[in-house]
């Protein structure tokens, strides 16, 4: 049993279905929102670094390391803003983000 | 090579179940902490890809600064998170209905893509050999060639970094806090007064 390409690729299409899956399912919950667009990501340094290993070709995973730092820097953002919204509205619910205004 | 398929296998499902378990907890710290394991069994997977490097990356910066980040938000937050899930069951077939068209349609592609493409002829995963380690071959790549891309990416987390301090930083009123500047201001003259007080009144301040 070889273990090929595809199978790698098909992990990484089912984690980024999940995630899709999760955004759909906890609307109102940002914090789970978050983590779903985190696991969107890993799905995509998946087929990433899949491609790198098997095109014999190293800049796949160098391109997965500059998806990394945004992924981290996209988190440490939003849980600040996730926090600056917590604290004036004493709540996290996505439904009334619109009156968020100035 | 069995051995090989069947770390693939666990890891697969593990990585998948976790993922589904991020989305599907109660708790969001659970949530938080199927994702630590998603991280974790993905890095599995990286590294029995060869990307060695990359897997030791997503243990360290994932599992160890990103996941906890996440942690303490959820903790720090005190909110009523089973309100949060109302109309979990509402938007369930319909996020069950485009996730899994989305699924069969990738699937599908990544098998035609993975036996029709360039890689399609590949021996196996590029394996690391003593000569040019994983993380040696990234960073003759990455120091050289992408040595621009490599300082973008730091700028960005230090965008990133001010960026949270300033969203997260306030000032509350009525705190006591320490100016060096007006303590070292200090002479004699302000810092000191003669009051001359009356017998058995005392000094009403």
């Amino acid at each position: 049993m070889i273990i090929g390409l595809a199978h790698y690729l098909a992990v990484a299409a089912i984690l980024f279905t999940i995630g899709v899956f999760g955004i759909f399912v906890n609307r109102k919950n940002i914090i789970v929102i978050l983590m779903s667009i985190e696991l969107i990501l890993l799905a995509v340094n998946i087929n990433f670094v899949a491609f790198s290993a098997y095109l014999h070709n190293v800049i796949g995973q160098i391109f997965a390391m500059f998806i990394l730092t945004v992924a981290a820097a996209e988190a440490a953002v939003g849980l600040a803003i996730l926090v600056t919204f917590f604290r004036n509205r004493g709540d996290i619910a996505v439904d009334d983000a619109s009156v968020m205004k100035g | 090579m069995a051995l090989q398929a069947i770390a693939f296998y666990l890891l697969a499902a593990v990585t998948i179940a976790a993922g589904f378990g991020v989305v599907s907890a109660r708790n969001p710290v659970h949530s938080v902490l199927f994702l630590i394991l998603a991280f974790f069994s993905a890095a599995g997977l990286f590294v029995l890809m060869g990307a060695e490097f990359l897997a030791m990356l997503l243990v360290v910066v994932y599992v160890g600064a990103v996941a906890v980040l996440f942690l303490f938000v959820v903790m720090m937050l005190d909110v009523d998170f089973t309100a949060l899930r109302q109309g979990f069951a509402r938007s369930m077939p319909l996020g069950a209905a485009v996730a899994g068209i989305l699924a069969f349609e990738m699937v599908a592609v990544s098998a035609v893509v993975a036996n029709r493409g360039a890689a399609g002829d590949s021996q196996g995963p590029l394996a690391a050999t003593p000569d040019a380690p994983n993380a040696e071959a990234i960073g003759r790549v990455l120091y050289t060639d992408y040595v621009y891309f490599f300082q973008a990416a730091g700028l960005v987390l230090l965008v990133a970094m001010i960026g949270a301090i300033v969203l997260t930083l306030r000032h509350k009123p009525g705190v006591k806090r320490q100016v060096i500047a007006d303590q070292v201001a200090r002479t004699p003259e302000t810092g000191m007064r003669v009051v001359s007080v009356k017998p058995g009144e005392g000094i009403q301040e």
